[in-house]
């Protein structure tokens, strides 16, 4: 195994690692928020592909205009989810609220084989242009730089806007404690919408910019498993920590691909090496790199 | 003296299994019914009902784990997958009989279960959530790969069950297998909720801090609800790869983990009638949305080639709905149509 080959398969890892970040957040900010446990964001994203690969490809409307157009969808599904879905369960057991967001993923999966069939689709126009890029001497697809720059765009974006924007204050503060955030004058309702409208969003562009990478099909809705690993490395509330978490497992999962097909004739350990890294994560640091910690040891 | 009414006077009474002379009747019915079932229908009927008794097994046993103990787990499908290649690799390449395969397979994803509830030890909830869909997939992947055993994505053929010259070759013979079996292990179920540990299970779930105080050991118990809960699956498993007679991989992926807790859910969470209701329920449901939609495809037409797909969201949309407007379950649903009736037209 050369110099070479690793470095290939670490920028390769953090290409996708960018999209899992992206999936990551959205999957933080719902449960920062709302203490939801979202098992559709995976879901999301393959929704927003598909919006766009319409907007894009069969009503040929310009990218930026469908990018725009599909945010706005995402931000309404978003809206009738949360309203719908979400609001009746408020205070019911996790267990229920897991299994609700389950039937959702069912849902939304069913909705996209029906609407668009399960054929692998292509973006046409590709948005960004097909040349290589040398990278530390490896040769990178320019697109792959271009997505990796947009997520982390989107990751500086919103950890600015939690920072200091007045509602992303009010997100912190109702995630912090809702019943003081309520008697300071900040709408939890509101603040519930509101997350769930800026996960959709991130998870929608991050399905867009995968679509152009890879093409997408039905089963583009497996980024949403990997959010677990990612969140539980980075810990479960954290911007940042879903940011670094994504990357990791990413690049992890590459590496430990690569390594055991090329040394232990292990085909297949991409699907599953993030999952042991998770349940490693969970037996000495159940709290995440950056998560808050408050699990009480029993 | 007599009172008009069903009161319990000693604790014998209260937790009597039977609670009435006419609920003893239904039952006797019920059994009844069950034992004829195979003589009146036929076919793929009798294939649902078989597959339905083989659910329930593994319905009552995530309840014990989820339902009364309270830990959350998203692997019932890789457990239940444990048991059937248990069983297969017993049965088909070791040689051994059924009888000695399906215990066994028990056993074995009792183990299994045992070491991946390890984790429940310092996790609860969320965490643990996460922690058993983890093993899902670990174990998914270890069906696929570990191809010695497995057979990897061949899969195994397994036999049927047979009792010196006689094989239990058709469906009919083989529902008497599966049933004796489930009855006794969902008697064991409800009784084992009436001795200290199932009243332990229970302190656990509702409150932990509580429980270690009042002398419950948290390890022990927490494990073994793991234990007794992977042994339902493992049984449930193996019956389920008998009857199949064949065993793979796909079988056992996430979507029968989420059927399963599905099953409990709707069912009633903490109730072995529930896990019964939810089995019957979640077999039943896609089965006749198939004929739904193959009813619908012969109208419209466009409908046909979508109907596998159209069918999981139907299933997902019913599950939302249920928890929506049916939180706790069939078994609560039940008890409120039974407390109407025993009040009725004074139901104030």
């Amino acid at each position: 195994m050369t110099m070479q080959y690793l470095l290939q398969l670490v920028i390769s890892g953090l290409v996708i690692g960018s999209i899992y970040s992206a999936v990551a957040l959205g999957f933080v900010i719902i449960y920062k928020a709302t203490r939801v446990v979202n098992f559709a964001q995976g879901e999301l994203l393959m929704v927003g592909a598909y919006v766009c690969y319409a907007f894009l490809v069969q009503m040929h409307v310009p990218f930026g205009i469908a990018l725009l157009l599909t945010i706005l969808f995402s931000m309404v599904l978003a809206m009738i989810i949360e309203r719908l879905i979400l609001r009746p369960m408020i205070g019911e057991p996790i267990i229920s609220i897991i299994m609700v967001t389950i039937a959702l993923s069912l849902v939304l999966r069913s909705a996209v084989s029906v609407v668009w069939g399960t054929d692998i689709l292509v973006y046409e126009p590709k948005l960004f242009p097909q040349a290589m890029l040398m990278v530390l001497g490896v040769p990178v697809s320019l697109e792959f730089v271009w997505c990796f720059v947009l997520s982390v765009f989107l990751l500086a974006v919103f950890s600015v806007f939690f920072k200091y924007s007045k509602a992303g204050v009010a997100m912190r503060a109702t995630a912090f404690n809702q019943q003081v955030a309520q008697s300071m004058g900040i709408s939890v309702k509101y603040i519930f919408a509101l997350s769930w409208i800026i996960s959709a969003v991130v998870s929608g562009i991050g399905g867009v910019l995968i679509g152009n990478i890879n093409g997408i099909n039905n089963t583009l809705y497996h980024f949403g498993l990997k959010v677990f690993p990612a969140t539980i490395l980075g810990g479960l509330d954290s911007i940042l920590g879903a940011a670094l978490g994504g990357m990791i497992i990413g690049v992890l999962e590459n590496l430990f691909d690569g390594v055991c097909s090329t040394y232990f004739d292990l085909a297949g350990v991409k699907e599953v090496a993030p999952y042991v890294i998770l349940v490693v994560i969970l037996m000495i640091k159940p709290y995440g790199l950056f998560g808050t910690k408050e699990i009480e040891r029993v | 003296m007599q009172y008009c009414g069903d009161f319990r006077t000693t604790y014998e009474k209260d937790v009597k299994i039977f609670q009435t002379p006419f609920v003893k009747i239904c039952m006797g019915f019920l059994g009844v019914a069950l034992v004829a079932l195979p003589f009146l229908v036929k076919g793929e009927y009798l294939w649902i009902s078989m597959q339905i008794v083989i659910a329930v097994i593994g319905a009552v046993g995530l309840n014990i784990l989820t339902g009364f103990t309270g830990q959350i787990s998203l692997g019932q499908g890789a457990f239940l997958g444990v048991g059937a290649y248990t069983s297969a690799y017993i049965t088909a390449k070791m040689g051994l009989p059924f009888w000695v395969g399906v215990p066994a397979a028990g056993v074995v994803t009792a183990l299994a279960g045992m070491i991946f509830g390890i984790p429940s030890l310092r996790l609860k909830g969320l965490y643990l959530a996460i922690a058993t869909l983890a093993s899902q997939f670990i174990l998914e992947w270890i069906f696929l790969r570990w191809e010695p055993v497995t057979g990897g994505s061949y899969g195994i053929v397994v036999p049927r069950p047979s009792i010196g010259g006689y094989v239990f070759d058709s469906d009919r013979s083989y529902y008497f297998i599966v049933l004796v079996i489930a009855a006794a292990m969902v008697l064991f179920a409800t009784n084992l909720m009436r001795t200290r540990t199932g009243r332990a299970f229970m302190a656990v779930r509702d409150h932990y801090i509580s429980a270690e105080i009042m002398g419950i050991n948290l390890f022990k118990y927490r494990i073994l609800s793991f234990a007794v809960s992977s042994f339902y699956a493992g049984v449930a498993g193996a019956l389920y790869g008998h009857s199949l007679r064949y065993v793979s991989s796909e079988q056992f992926n996430i979507g029968v983990s989420i059927v399963y807790l599905a099953m409990i859910i709707i069912g009633g969470l903490g109730s072995i009638l529930g896990s019964i209701y939810g089995a019957v329920f979640m077999i039943l449901l896609p089965k006749l949305l198939t004929v739904v939609t193959t009813q619908l495809g012969t109208s419209f037409p466009g409908i046909a080639e979508v109907a596998i797909a159209l069918e999981q969201g139907i299933f997902g949309a019913i599950i939302i709905l249920f928890l929506i407007f049916e939180p706790d379950g069939l078994a609560h649903r039940w008890k409120m149509i039974k407390a109407y009736w025993k009040l009725y037209p004074f139901s104030y």
